[in-house]
């Protein structure tokens, strides 16, 4: 990381940021998956803002200019309201809260299990992959010669 | 500034000195050892150990927004040069370590074919470059041999030759892409790439980590850190990293004596060298010649043409996905799997000239798949966002258009005249425009690539005109050609203003292909150190 990258959020913020983080992915019971403000998705997600910080604390001062000051504490509806005005609008400090957001959540490992996946980095064991169905090719060998050149600047 | 004279601590004299250690560098290296030279490499960037790659840790998939991003403006690293690029649509993608961008690329390893030199006389646009495609036959099978390349021979849109190692599976994503590009009646070829499908020269086989763009951990990814460097390294070549040159000096008769570089420890030096040679990039190369500007050479170092920046070629390269009913190979597979050349060679019909490579690759793992579904609108927050993310997560097709950009003299790069790099060099600046050719043929590949999804029973089919991939190709800054008025260096790669100054890297291109550079540009960095070989008594006649 570049020098000098400030890390984690004020306490205000660190409310705002996670009753937002449960509403941009929330827990579901049906797909048995804790939400993105689960203790450990959102310290994980604190810790690792890096370069978007910046772009985060925008977007958190996007979202006390729709909501007010009470956000984290506001009813259920008028929260996810405020939410979704923010996340409706484009640009690079929605896309960067996002990104903080959803690089935390789909490396949590029950949201690996749930997903059927092994919570473990690529290396060392590696994936296998299937040969898949070469009798396809061909199809193509037979194809005449297709690569131009000067002697042959009609094919 | 410009003067051989000043009190700056002096290194010994070397023979060569190569400022550079990517594709280019360490071919033209380890080609030139045998001749025993005192041959010395100056790098900006430090050796990656392999143990930091991303795949060793949970956080692979995250780091690639950080410091393992393609784009120096993000990343931001010690060794990055900062890039103004706001003036274009492609943004420069690059890596700056020992290995260079080799480090970081996806490893597709086409060869230009050899209609890609001959572009006036069979098209009618741009110009030939000085010399073809069996001219640099040999340097292409020379180079498959140190990288180690997977592929098949027979493919009919290439002149006959064999890759050095069996093709890349297809997986269920090729087996997928394979039937519907038949029912179309298309071509596609197994790709070749510079993976190992088997034990190759004393580096393990692919195991499939999958994300092989930021650095192979298993080290079954050719990047020239593993396979140029230490042929060239045991042959005598010696390799300085966290070196970065500032700029390279001249004398009274007008060639290159050397080169200002800082050291690791920040320490302004001077390096003094019989022959310079250029290998830092299609951006790299040109901010430094015209960072090496002085009273002999006002415009820039080997500028007499004022075609030094010019002519900048980045492959504009739209991608279409769409998701299937099941799971495909997602990320636990190389990325790229397959060819499609049914649109690369001219047919004015389309409405435009020139033409270019399908690249099928396959999809993400479900970080990436998650943030860019999210970028793309396709992905909702809310109650939503699972059920629509599990007919996302490892169902995507994703074909890549890598177009022909043909060359333009306003697409450039020049200096910046604010922005500076840590050591206060004045970084590049990059603008750069697309011709309505190019736009034709990305409309024209945009059409074909949707329709292979479709074929392929894709759904949710979609594709960015305003976002491209940035391939980081950085093409024809520094032109190679015959006449001293109309290029930079000569059909050997010789500087026309510069005798004694090579350039070896993207650079030289005279136009960019509808492919992937690497293999060309290494190739083509053999052909020349062999041409200097053969030169050697009278190299600066
Ligand atoms: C993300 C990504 C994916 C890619 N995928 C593919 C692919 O699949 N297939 C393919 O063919 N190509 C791919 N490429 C492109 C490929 O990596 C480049 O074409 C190739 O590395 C260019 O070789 P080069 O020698 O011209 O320059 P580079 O490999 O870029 O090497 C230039 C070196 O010069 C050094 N340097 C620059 N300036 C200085 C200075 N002032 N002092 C000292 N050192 C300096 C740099 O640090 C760098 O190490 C990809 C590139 C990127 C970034």
């Amino acid at each position: 990381m570049p020098e000098g990258l400030e890390q984690g959020l004020p306490p205000r913020e660190s409310d705002d940021l996670r009753r937002l983080a449960g509403i941009m992915v929330p827990a579901s019971i049906e797909y048995r998956l804790p939400g993105a403000d689960d203790p450990a998705i959102f310290a994980d997600i604190v810790a690792s803002l890096g370069r978007d910080r910046a772009a985060v604390l925008q977007a958190l001062a996007e979202l006390r200019q729709i909501a007010g000051e009470g956000f984290a504490a506001m009813q259920d509806a008028a929260a996810e309201a405020a939410a979704m005005t923010l996340l409706g609008r484009q640009g690079p400090v929605v896309v960067a809260l996002g990104r903080a957001v959803l690089q935390c959540y789909y490396r949590d490992p029950r949201v690996h299990r749930a997903l059927g996946r092994e919570p473990r980095p690529p290396f060392p064991l590696g994936h296998k992959l299937e040969q898949g169905d070469w009798s396809l090719l061909e199809a193509q060998k037979g194809r005449a010669r297709m690569w131009r050149d000067v002697d042959n600047a009609g094919v | 500034m410009n003067d051989t004279a000043s009190p700056r601590p002096t290194d010994d004299m070397v023979d060569v000195l190569i400022i550079g250690s990517g594709a280019s560098g360490a071919a033209v290296a380890w080609s030139l050892a045998d001749t025993r030279m005192r041959i010395l490499c100056l790098e900006q960037g430090d050796w990656v150990k392999p143990t930091d790659y991303p795949t060793n840790g949970r956080d692979w998939e995250a780091r690639r927004f950080g410091d393992a991003d393609i784009l120096p403006n993000r990343r931001g690293l010690k060794a990055d040069y900062p890039v103004n690029d706001d003036n274009s649509i492609m943004k420069v993608a690059n890596y700056n370590a020992v290995g260079g961008a080799t480090v970081h690329y996806t490893a597709h390893f086409p060869r230009m074919h050899p209609s890609d030199f001959k572009v006036k006389t069979l098209d009618g646009v741009a110009d030939d470059w000085p010399l073809d495609y069996w001219t640099l036959e040999p340097y292409f099978a020379e180079n498959d041999r140190m990288m180690g390349v997977a592929g098949l021979a027979g493919d009919p849109s290439y002149p006959p030759h064999t890759p050095t190692m069996p093709p890349v599976p297809l997986g269920r994503t090729g087996t997928r892409y394979a039937q519907a590009t038949n029912k179309l009646g298309w071509h596609w070829w197994p790709s070749e790439i510079a993976i190992n499908t088997v034990e190759y020269d004393g580096r393990a086989a692919c195991i499939n980590l999958g994300n092989c763009t930021p650095g192979c951990a298993q080290g079954a990814k050719a990047s020239v850190d593993i396979t140029y460097w230490p042929a060239a390294i045991r042959a005598g070549v010696e390799l300085r990293a966290n070196c970065r040159v500032r700029e390279i000096l001249t004398n009274e008769h007008g060639m290159a004596s050397g080169v200002v570089y800082y050291d690791p420890t920040g320490v302004e030096r001077f390096q003094p060298a019989e022959v310079v040679i250029l290998a830092a990039n299609g951006v790299g190369t040109p901010r430094l010649l015209l960072n090496s500007a002085s009273g002999r050479f006002p415009k820039g170092l080997a500028n007499a043409s004022d075609l030094v920046g010019r002519n900048l070629m980045l492959h504009p390269w739209p991608m279409v996905s769409g998701y299937c009913d099941e799971e495909m190979d997602g990320d636990r597979a190389p990325q790229t799997v397959m060819w499609g050349k049914e649109f690369y060679e001219t047919d004015r019909s389309r409405g435009f000239v020139r033409g270019y490579t399908l690249q099928y690759s396959r999809g993400t793992g479900p970080v990436n798949e998650a943030v860019s579904s999210m970028v793309a609108g396709r992905l909702p927050w809310g109650k939503d966002h699972h059920r629509v993310y599990r007919t996302l997560y490892h169902r995507r097709l994703q074909i890549g258009i890598a177009c022909e950009d043909l060359p333009e003299a306003h697409n450039r790069v020049t200096l910046d005249p604010v922005l500076k790099d840590s050591h206060g060099i004045p970084a590049p600046k990059i603008d750069y425009t697309l011709s309505d050719n190019t736009k034709a043929m990305m409309e024209h590949g945009i059409a074909r690539a949707t329709q292979i999804l479709e074929a392929a029973g894709a759904k949710n089919i979609s594709c960015s005109r305003s976002v491209l991939n940035y391939p980081g190709h950085l093409l024809g800054t520094a032109r190679m050609g015959l006449d001293p008025e109309r290029s930079v260096v000569n059909e050997w790669g010789r500087c026309h203003d510069v005798r004694n100054l090579f350039i070896v890297d993207g650079s030289i291109w005279v136009t960019s292909g509808g492919v992937n550079p690497t293999s060309t540009i290494q190739a083509l960095a053999l052909y020349i150190a062999d041409q200097m070989k053969q030169r050697l008594a009278n190299l600066f006649d």
